[in-house]
């Protein structure tokens, strides 16, 4: 297997050294770039806790319920939402500010039930 | 929010101060700055620097710079110190003292544990190995950096840590609150703190996007391959490989290029031959990464206890630096291999950097790397093995796979392989299976958010539908003081409030009042025994808990040098403390027509047997800014003269003044023959119309009184000195 390796990059090898430096730095690049193109994908596609904490911290929610909030949410199934449109939309609902909204879920978790149809469990 | 008083240069930062009304304080500004490099060069005292940067207004210069007007040139890039004892209230203070040395980076390192922490810290607990980073210890660092900044006259960037697994808030915190720099690397989390591969890549292209919104400069984490392989020297087409996989995934996060920095250290030490490796890797990575900047670092894989070593190998690594690049120059404390770093190595290792930079400044315009020979060729051997590495990657199915088969920090040269790299498991580490796919409704309604994001129409900004943002309205940033009071600055520094404000003095390296000294002995035995008998005799010094913290061998017979560090248990009063009056000299001017006036002469010698006579010379002569250079006519008789002989010469020409210098103190000599010049001028009658004075290196001017004559004086003293005192005694005799 490593004998297979290092014939493998000496192989390489004498296919860079048709290459100017410009055109191996270009090399590097393309491939650096294509390397990280599906991890881009991902993150795009994907949340985390602390994302979604990170955006309830800028929604003027403190730490510590940003972090009883996200818990709650997550363990709701609704993370995939987003837990600022979470808050959003349960301010709206109930007619107050995000902060109220955030420590009622804090309060009660329960009122996460149904606040996008139907929550998987 | 009130405006905190500026510093008083005379005068100890108040930390008290600096904690309070913390709960309104905002940063003066926010971002990273660089130094200002006049295109032209700059002109400092009598030279022309190339590549230096605006002075300070305030400052302390390298310790030679008072034979050059006090200069002090400041290097082009800005230089960076480390600095986290653990409590980050005692830290403010030496990052006065580092920015008055030229420090204009400061970063904190994290308390042990933190990036395993799964979310903000808050408040101010005691931290281990570095500082817990919360919002109170941001501001209140920020605080102190505004008012430093003030202070010297340069801006100060503020730097710690956007990893663990909760690097987006703490990208949010930083941003909020004004940091200007952060290391940001997910392969970091992922090699050396055994966080989840997706949820760390995941995390890091949100923080990333966040730290670019408040114009955060982000250094990466690949240094850490080769203070990590066991042979640093050989991963280093691994190197550019995590730079740039960091690099194309910030810029992908929406990092602009002049806020992306690589931390990159050369990566050997001397006794190997370090240029070899080192050089060739800079100019590497300077080819691939010419479009981001450079962070600098100085070795620390191969230092241990020895504070000169390690300072002598920073200094090469320095060299490299001016012979390539450097956008920012780390700087390491040369203590760090053997205790956490105490105030005065910040300042060392800061010294290494201007010393080296003032002494090498404008290298480039002399010398140039020769690439037609050996360098050109290993820099392309490195390149090559670089991109082959990354082709490999692809081709085993990505990243991922990579990381789990263990291409990382392998420590062979690539393709080689040792099987020691560190493999992770894509399900396994710290927060694995946390990262949830976004729904096809997914918002979330703020700033500098990255990805999917479906937001109602029609908005200006992303956070129209909550109001603004804290971004946008830092009002919004919720502030908590404390969690554990017990475990706070302000508890801490109740305790040491004696040693801060009041009459108390007991010496500091780390924390105020922690009491700690460090002893050199030489001790002529083998190393058992010259460890044992130099903790013993720390110990009958009082000193607590010795340590041995350096051993050197200078033979294994003959004895060691060792350093021993202990605390000491007591305090010193300041009010009991006789503080020598400081003299004010007599202007050149007024000097020179006085001397005219009475038409000064002396005569001068070195007595006893002592053939030093640089001192003496320096005290004489014009060249030297001596005695002459004031109109005194002096007669110099020598080296070894007799006292009986000076005497003579004295009556002989009718001088108004005696002076000798006396460097031997070996069984206080220069005490006897000071003495015996008072006592043969009584005998002789002519005391009281001639002026005695003598020097030395040991020779202090408290000795006058004790030995019967009019002054004396010991190291630094110049012909003003002199001239002053005899000026002042012929005017307190009447005689003038």
């Amino acid at each position: 297997m490593t004998e297979d390796r290092i014939a493998r990059f000496e192989k390489r090898r004498e296919e860079y050294r048709k290459l100017s430096d410009e055109q191996l730095k270009a090399r590097f690049w393309d491939l650096c770039n294509e390397l990280m193109a599906p991890v881009v994908d991902l993150a795009r596609t994907h949340t985390s806790p602390s994302i979604e904490r990170s955006i309830l911290l800028r929604m003027g929610i403190d730490s510590l319920t940003a972090h009883g909030v996200v818990d709650r949410i997550y363990q709701a199934g609704l993370l995939g939402k987003g837990a600022g449109h979470v808050l959003l939309k349960l301010a709206e609902k109930r007619g107050c500010d995000v902060r109220a909204a955030a420590a009622a879920i804090m309060e009660d978790q329960d009122v996460l039930a149904g606040l996008f149809g139907e929550v998987r469990k | 929010m009130t405006t905190p008083v500026p510093l008083d240069p005379q005068k100890k930062m108040d930390v008290d101060e600096i904690l309070q009304d913390l709960e309104t304080y905002r940063p003066r500004r926010k971002g990273w700055v660089w130094r200002k490099k006049p295109a032209g060069g700059i002109r400092m005292g009598p030279f022309h620097y190339r590549d230096m940067s605006e002075p300070l207004k305030n400052s302390i210069g390298l310790p030679a710079s008072k034979y050059f007007d006090h200069i002090d040139p400041q290097p082009a890039p800005v230089v960076t110190t480390e600095i986290a004892s653990g409590r980050f209230e005692d830290d403010l203070r030496r990052m006065r003292m580092a920015a008055w040395h030229g420090a204009d980076h400061l970063m904190v390192i994290r308390t042990t544990g933190q990036s395993h922490i799964d979310g903000l810290m808050e408040g101010t607990p005691e931290g281990v190995g570095g500082v817990p980073i919360t919002r109170k210890q941001i501001r209140a660092s920020r605080k102190a950096c505004d008012l430093i900044e003030e202070e010297v006259g340069r801006p100060i960037n503020f730097h710690s840590y956007v990893s663990g697994v909760a690097g987006p808030e703490v990208a949010v915190l930083f941003a909020e609150e004004g940091v200007n720099g952060a290391h940001q690397d997910p392969q970091y989390n992922v090699l050396y703190r055994n966080i989840n591969m997706y949820r760390s890549f995941v995390d890091a292209a949100e923080a990333k996007r966040v730290m670019a919104s408040a114009d955060i400069f982000q250094i990466d984490g690949a240094h850490n391959a080769n203070a990590t392989a066991k042979a640093g020297w050989l991963v280093m087409p691994e190197l550019l490989v995590q730079h740039g996989i960091n690099c194309a995934y910030s810029l992908a996060a929406g990092m602009p290029r002049e806020l992306i920095g690589l931390s990159t250290v050369p990566p050997n030490a001397p006794p190997a031959p370090k240029l070899w490796y080192d050089l060739p890797y800079a100019v590497a990575l300077r080819d691939f990464f010419s479009d981001f900047k450079m962070r600098a670092q100085q070795n620390t894989r191969y230092i241990e206890s020895d504070i000169e070593e390690a300072i002598r190998t920073h200094t090469v690594d320095t060299l490299i630096s001016m012979l390539t690049s450097a956008d920012i120059q780390s700087t390491i404390t040369p203590d760090e291999g053997r205790n956490v770093p105490w105030h005065y190595n910040n300042i060392r290792g800061v010294q290494t950097v201007k010393q080296t930079w003032a002494a090498l400044d404008g290298i480039k315009e002399m010398l140039s790397l020769r690439m037609d020979g050996p360098l050109g060729e290993m820099v392309r051997d490195i390149k090559e093995r670089a991109v082959a590495f990354l082709e490999e990657v692809l081709e085993v199915g990505g990243y991922f796979a990579a990381v789990e088969q263990g291409f990382f920090v392998d420590s062979a040269m690539y393709p080689e392989r040792s099987g020691d790299g560190i493999a992770r498991n894509g399900q396994g580490g710290v927060g694995a299976d946390s990262i949830v796919p976004r729904d096809p409704d997914y918002m979330a309604p703020v700033c500098a958010h990255f990805g999917e994001n479906h937001l109602p129409e029609g908005l200006d900004k992303p956070c129209d539908p909550i109001g603004g943002c804290t971004l946008c309205k830092p009002e919004k940033i919720v502030y908590i003081d404390e969690l554990d009071p017990e475990d706070s600055a302000n508890r801490r520094l109740e305790k040491t409030l004696p040693y801060r404000k009041g009459n108390l003095i007991r010496p500091e390296v780390e924390w105020a009042g922690d009491g700690m000294v460090l002893l050199q002995l030489t001790i002529p035995e083998s190393e058992p025994y010259a460890r044992e008998a130099a903790l013993e005799i720390a110990r009958r010094m009082g000193l607590e808990d010795p340590q041995v913290i350096n051993l050197m061998v200078l033979h294994p017979a003959e004895g060691c040098f060792l350093e021993v560090k202990g605390r000491v248990t007591f305090d010193v009063d300041r009010t009991t403390l006789k503080i020598p009056p400081k003299v004010e000299l007599l202007p050149e001017d007024e000097l020179r027509e006085e001397v005219k006036k009475i038409g000064l002469r002396v005569v001068a010698a070195t007595v006893g047997e002592d053939e030093h006579s640089v001192g003496l010379r320096e005290i004489l002569d014009i060249k030297h800014g001596g005695i002459e250079k004031y109109g005194v006519k002096y007669h110099y008789l020598g080296t070894s003269v007799p006292i009986s002989k000076l005497v003579d010469a004295a009556i002989e020409t009718g001088a108004h003044a005696i002076l000798i210098s006396t460097i031997i103190s070996h069984n206080d000599i220069h005490r006897m023959q000071m003495r015996k010049l008072a006592e043969l001028c009584q005998e002789k009658g002519i005391r009281d119309r001639i002026i005695l004075i003598a020097g030395g290196t040991q020779v202090t001017p408290d000795m006058a009184a004790e030995t019967g004559l009019d002054a004396t004086f010991g190291r630094g003293t110049k012909g003003h000195h002199v001239v002053d005192a005899m000026i002042k005694t012929l005017r307190a005799r009447g005689q003038l």
